[in-house]
Order: structure tokens, then C-alpha cells, then sequence
């Protein structure tokens, strides 16, 4: 049987490329994407410990965090589109109107 | 058993290696369709922790309808190649490599108590049956609250993504 621990240090390493892409990325939506890979590192440690404690809560969970992603994703797209829109482009760093 | 030890270590190595292809691409259309890879591969690992339920959602709602959403609007903005890339802080850079490196020495550090638990064998846990009946049960308000926050990002997309005077 594969261990518990296999699942979680998977499911670090994923969280852990997500988090550096938000750092080292420029483009918005590479960056929206990162945060999508984040979610699902943590769901897999969700259904890991769901499975392995034999609890149900952790997958109804995981059911949630989906619908919030989704939510997420056409809001989120949304507001991509309307900041491309008056700025004609994707790179965070010429969207700094709130710089000092 | 070693079969599934060896799926799991050829699902988790597509995985990765596809998160870190999100990384290295250039054009955020790779960058999502390698993110679809490693949707698809951690929906095999639902099936292997004996999520199914689980794993088919994964591939309906996160493969299917985010991220078509994403490769919509990827092509709607087709950004032009020729735009000058600014980059105004290059430190973030050289500094995201060590604080990961520390996240994850963190994170294994808190792992290391829990090594060798394996998965239980009863096969109620997971199937829709069980699912089913706790959402509606003892999980129905997060449930009905699920829908009003559909309902508000359905709104708020809409509203955002309109043109000023129509």
C-alpha cells in the first residue's frame, strides 16, 4: 500500500510550484493558473486524509473548494479581461496605478 | 502491493512534471493546457485513494469547464507577440528558489510523524452513495450557501466583464 505521507509530500511539492510560479510569473493569467495549482495541491491532501482517516468530510470538502475555484475563475477572469481592456496588457508589473 | 505503488509514482512524476512545464512555457496557452495534465493525473490518484466520486468531478468541472473558461478567454486576448517584456523586479526571482526550498524542508519537517499509516480497506467512504448523503444531511447550509456564491460570481462576472454603455 502506498503511504499516507507519499500523498502529502506530493501534495507539498505541488502547493510549492504553485507558490514560486506566483512569484516568478509575470503574466496574469500564468499567475490565475498557479493559483488553480495550489487549490488542487490542497484538495489531494483533503482526499489523502479523507481516504485515511475514513471520514467523508474531507472529500464534501474538496466538493466545495471546486465550487469557490469555479466562482473564482469567472470572476477572476472577468476582471482580467476589463484590466486588459484600459491597459491593452497582461504583465503585473505595468498594472501599478496604486504605487506611490 | 507494489502495482500501486508504481502508479502512484508514474501519476505524481507526470504531476510534477507537468506543474513545473506551467513554469518554464512562455505562452500561457501551454501553460494551461500542461495544468490539464496535472489535473487529469491527480484524478487518477482520487481513484487510487478510492475517491471516485471525487476523481469524475475533478475531470468534469476542473478539465472540462474551468479550464475551457481559461483557454476562452487565453484566445480572446491573444496577446501581441511583439510587446516589449518589462520586468521591474528581477529580485523576486533569485528569491522565490530559497523561500520554496524552505517551505517545503517545512512541510516535510511536519510529515515526518505520520510515514508509514496505509489506507484502510473499507470501500463505503467515497462512492456517491455516501457522499450524497452527508451533503445533504449534516453539510446541507454549506451546501445552500454554495449556491448563493454561484449565484454572486455569476453576477459579479457578468458586470465585470461588460462593455461601459451597453
Amino acid at each position: 500500500m502506498v503511504p499516507l505521507s507519499w500523498y502529502l509530500g506530493l501534495s507539498a511539492l505541488l502547493f510549492t510550484i504553485g507558490a514560486v510560479g506566483v512569484f516568478i510569473k509575470r503574466n496574469v493569467i500564468t499567475i490565475f493558473l498557479c493559483i488553480e495549482l495550489m487549490l488542487n495541491a490542497v484538495n489531494l491532501s483533503f482526499v489523502s486524509l479523507s481516504g485515511f482517516f475514513g471520514d467523508i468530510g474531507g472529500q464534501l470538502f474538496v466538493f466545495i473548494v471546486m465550487t469557490v475555484a469555479a466562482a473564482e475563475a469567472a470572476v477572476g477572469l472577468a476582471i482580467i479581461i476589463s484590466i486588459f481592456r484600459n491597459r491593452e496588457s497582461l504583465n503585473v508589473d505595468e498594472v501599478d496605478s496604486l504605487k506611490l | 502491493m507494489l502495482a500501486e505503488k508504481i502508479l502512484f509514482i508514474v501519476f505524481a512524476v507526470i504531476a510534477v512534471a507537468s506543474a513545473l512545464n506551467i513554469l518554464l512555457q512562455r505562452n500561457p496557452l501551454y501553460s494551461a493546457l500542461s495544468l490539464i495534465g496535472t489535473l487529469l493525473s491527480l484524478s487518477a490518484l482520487y481513484v487510487s485513494l478510492r475517491a471516485q466520486f471525487i476523481a469524475a468531478v475533478q475531470i468534469v468541472v476542473y478539465a472540462g469547464a474551468i479550464m475551457v473558461l481559461f483557454l476562452f478567454v487565453i484566445m480572446l486576448l491573444n496577446q501581441p507577440k511583439d510587446q516589449p517584456q518589462v520586468e521591474k523586479q528581477k529580485g523576486l526571482k533569485y528569491l522565490a528558489i530559497p523561500l520554496a526550498g524552505l517551505m517545503i524542508g517545512e512541510m516535510f519537517y511536519v510529515l515526518r510523524p505520520i510515514r508509514l499509516s496505509t489506507l484502510p480497506t473499507d470501500q463505503s467512504v467515497g462512492n456517491t452513495w455516501s457522499i450524497g448523503t452527508s451533503l445533504f444531511t449534516d453539510y446541507l447550509l454549506p451546501f445552500e450557501v454554495t449556491s448563493v456564491l454561484i449565484l454572486m460570481a455569476v453576477v459579479g462576472a457578468m458586470v465585470l466583464a461588460r462593455r461601459e454603455g451597453d
